[in-house]
């Protein structure tokens, strides 16, 4: 079953290689990963997509907070949650696919950001299955490039993270 | 004033009153060298390869409760010191390991004798740092020895670059360095003490197992409080051992892969197993499939909530500092007492179980032989003329175990070996870092011909120091437990079990200034230890003792099987 780890982290160097050096070592699963500073810069926040059985997830749950640089470290999906996840996509974009493109765009309210005459860059904001659905709906031969950050994630309501 | 980051090393080891520093120099760490060579608090003992200065310091450790030190240079100095700190790792010692680095500009250059000692030690550290500003210098030294010695305990390395070394900075040595990431639960839950407590009030079948957990917090004399007020049977792992007193009728023996029949048994067939500082480890109670088919109720105490059902699911989880949990444990239970709620009285049946199960006498051997020494009966005879006082450090593999099966312990922190890791070569520096730690005491290494040449250039060291150890090589010319696996379970092909072109050890003792004996015959045996300890007490000594060449560490419970599915001897196979 998939599981949104979110983790305060010290922004120290090496923090990010001690948080996948667990992963690796223990084999433990990281479907996508992301990290960035928080608005105290001290702090970096960091989501975990992984799946694993219920005993996995309190195994890497308990690795983690035993890590010195871990400040706090939940699983998201414990309460309800928003997961949004962003993807730019370059397309074929010729003829009367133009159209057709700009249609699939606002029908998952994307937005076009960059044209060429053969192309078009698409960018998209949802959870991971938004997104899948979005690249199942087109040809798979009008895909040029894709690129995701993998979730981010935060709970809903007055719940909040915080060292 | 200002000091040089070299002095501030060494003025934070004054500060944590270091004694004794293990170490190895090189290019990166002269000027540590430098200011060690300036003062007179801080002794340097110089091994004769890194991996042995961890290892030493690893056991001053283990013996002492204190937090060893090692000093290794960049590059090569790490990488030998890697196998030391991942053995220390394993069995959750605190150490604090210092490394020297290529200077800060150099980093990433492929510099000369430069690696990523913070990269190729962040599995087997608890924690590491890298210093890169001589600011930082005195609060990570302190933030290291406060990591190292709390909460599970474990290695830390500080790498410090040269220019640090070099560089001047004002010197503060912080009285504490709060880490808001850091904060290792102490207390256990009260709640769920009290849950344990009725669990163990109720049981009829109970079991005591405990680990190295009870070692590190120093919770012997708490451990054995608690049991003795309870009454139940009690067994120790590998690790664990003088955790319990051995001379103690509750005590069953060792479980596991090599645990006795009585204690692999209890554990399997208990109603209530209350664990404490141990972790169902894989030599312990084998498949952990098997080990669930029987029923029982688990407490399980530990100040790591990852060891807590991992292995095994468990129905009262304490996570807390053991020695502060079983104070608060055998309190409770004297309140029960106190109100005349007595242990069930099925417990008196369950003994009668026990007692069935002891007449296996399940380590007996062939003690009368007079013809081949019988390694067990060097490890007994050991026991008698040390007065099952000394320090025993051990290697790995047969002869491990059979001092862990005969030398009977029954004080908390003299029995050292590699437990998790399972290194050999560790007996000869584990000697080392015991007998510094510990001068005047009785420290002998029990070995092997294999496991003594790993590290044999030690001796070396020994000399330099006039360290007494006494090491006791059962030599059977095989690598024995990999010759025993060999002979179970692959058929008794025997490949590169055997150990030819041995050389003469007791002209290598001698060559290295030390005694050596060479004992051939069981008459002999006793003799020779008595030399040992009493005519060449001040002396190393090298007792390298032929033994029965084909002789099995019984019982045995096979990789992958079942803990009561045991072998007892060789009528078995």
């Amino acid at each position: 079953m998939k599981h949104i780890i979110s983790i305060l982290i010290e922004n120290e160097p090496g923090a990010l290689s001690r948080v996948v050096g667990l992963f690796s070592a223990r084999g433990y699963n990281i479907e996508t990963l992301t990290v960035a500073p928080t608005e105290d810069r001290s702090l970096s926040r960091m989501t975990i997509v992984t799946s694993g059985s219920d005993d996995v997830i309190e195994q890497i749950t308990k690795h983690l907070n035993r890590l010195i640089d871990v400040v706090k470290v939940v699983d998201l999906i414990e309460t309800p949650y928003i997961e949004r996840e962003l993807m730019l996509i370059k397309v074929r974009a010729v003829g009367k696919e133009r159209e057709e493109m700009k249609r699939m765009a606002d029908i998952f309210r994307g937005r076009v950001i960059d044209v060429t005459d053969k192309s078009y860059t698409i960018e998209l904001t949802g959870d991971g299955v938004k997104l899948d659905a979005f690249i199942d709906a087109l040809d798979a031969t009008a895909i040029l490039e894709t690129v995701r950050t993998g979730a981010s994630g935060i709970a809903r309501g007055e719940r909040i993270l915080k060292a | 004033m200002e000091l040089t980051g070299a002095e501030i090393v060494v003025r934070c080891l004054q500060e944590e009153g270091i004694e004794h520093i293990f170490g190895y120099p090189g290019g990166a760490v002269l000027y540590i060298y430098d200011a060690l060579f300036q003062q007179e608090s801080v002794k340097h003992i110089l091994v004769r390869h890194e991996q042995a200065a961890v290892h030493a310091a690893d056991a001053y450790s283990r013996s002492t409760q204190k937090v060893g030190v090692c000093l290794v240079t960049s590059g090569p100095g790490v990488t030998n010191a890697v196998t030391g700190i991942a053995t220390a790792y394993m069995d959750s010692i605190p150490m604090v390991v210092i490394s020297g680095q290529v200077p800060t500009h150099a980093i990433g250059e492929d510099a000369f004798q430069e690696c990523d000692t913070v990269g190729i030690t962040r599995p087997c550290v608890k924690h590491n740092f890298l210093v890169k500003d001589i600011k930082d210098l005195a609060a990570t030294m302190k933030k290291a020895f406060v990591i190292a010695s709390t909460g599970r305990p474990g290695p830390v390395l500080v790498d410090i670059p040269k220019d640090i070394t070099r560089d001047r900075c004002r010197f503060e040595y912080p009285k504490s360095v709060p880490m808001r990431s850091y904060n290792p639960v102490v207390k256990g839950h009260q709640g769920q003490i009290r849950k344990a407590v009725q669990l163990l009030l109720q049981a009829e079948r109970p079991m005591v197992y405990t680990g190295g957990g009870v070692i590190l917090a120093n919770a012997a004399p708490e451990l054995n409080a608690l049991v003795d007020l309870l009454g139940f049977p009690v067994t120790n792992t590998l690790m664990g051992l003088g955790g319990y007193r051995a001379s103690s009728e509750q005590f069953v023996g060792m479980p596991g892969m090599h645990g006795t029949y009585e204690a692999n048994m209890a554990m399997q067939h208990c109603d209530v197993l209350l664990a404490v500082g141990a972790r169902f480890d894989d030599r312990v109670i084998g498949n952990p499939k098997h080990f669930a088919q029987n029923p029982r109720k688990i407490i399980h105490i530990d100040i790591d909530p990852s060891s807590i059902s991992k292995r095994v699911k468990v129905d009262v989880p304490i996570v807390g500092d053991v020695r502060e949990c079983l104070t608060e444990f055998s309190a409770q239970l004297q309140a029960a007492f106190g109100a005349g709620s007595r242990t069930h009285k099925g417990v008196q049946a369950w003994w009668q179980q026990i007692n069935e199960w002891r007449k296996k006498d399940c380590l007996k051997y062939d003690r009368a032989n007079r013809e081949v020494i019988k390694p067990q009966y060097v490890v007994e005879k050991l026991w008698e003329i040390t007065h099952g006082d000394a320090f025993i450090t051990s290697d790995v593999g047969q002869h491990q175990m059979w001092a862990a099966q005969f030398y009977r312990f029954d004080k908390p922190r003299r029995w050292i070996n590699s437990g998790g890791l399972g290194t050999m070569g560790v007996g000869l520096p584990y000697a080392m870092g015991v007998q510094l730690a510990n001068p005047g005491a009785q420290v002998a290494c029990i070995t092997g011909e294999g496991s003594i040449q790993m590290c044999i250039q030690e001796l070396s060291t020994c000399k330099q120091y006039d360290l007494p150890v006494k090491v006791i090589s059962l030599n059977n010319r095989y690598l024995g437990m990999v010759r025993q696996w060999q002979e179970i379970e692959y058929g008794s092909r025997y490949s590169s079990s055997y150990m030819e072109a041995l050389p003469d050890f007791v002209r290598l003792a001698e060559a290295y200034g030390h005694v050596g004996i060479r004992v051939e015959r069981p008459q002999d045996v006793e003799p020779a230890l008595r030399d040992a300890f009493g005519k060449y007490k001040d002396r190393t000594v090298f007792v390298d003792v032929i033994t029965d060449q084909t002789e099995n560490v019984w019982p045995m419970v096979q990789g992958g099987k079942g803990l009561t599915e045991m072998l007892l001897g060789s009528e078995d196979l």
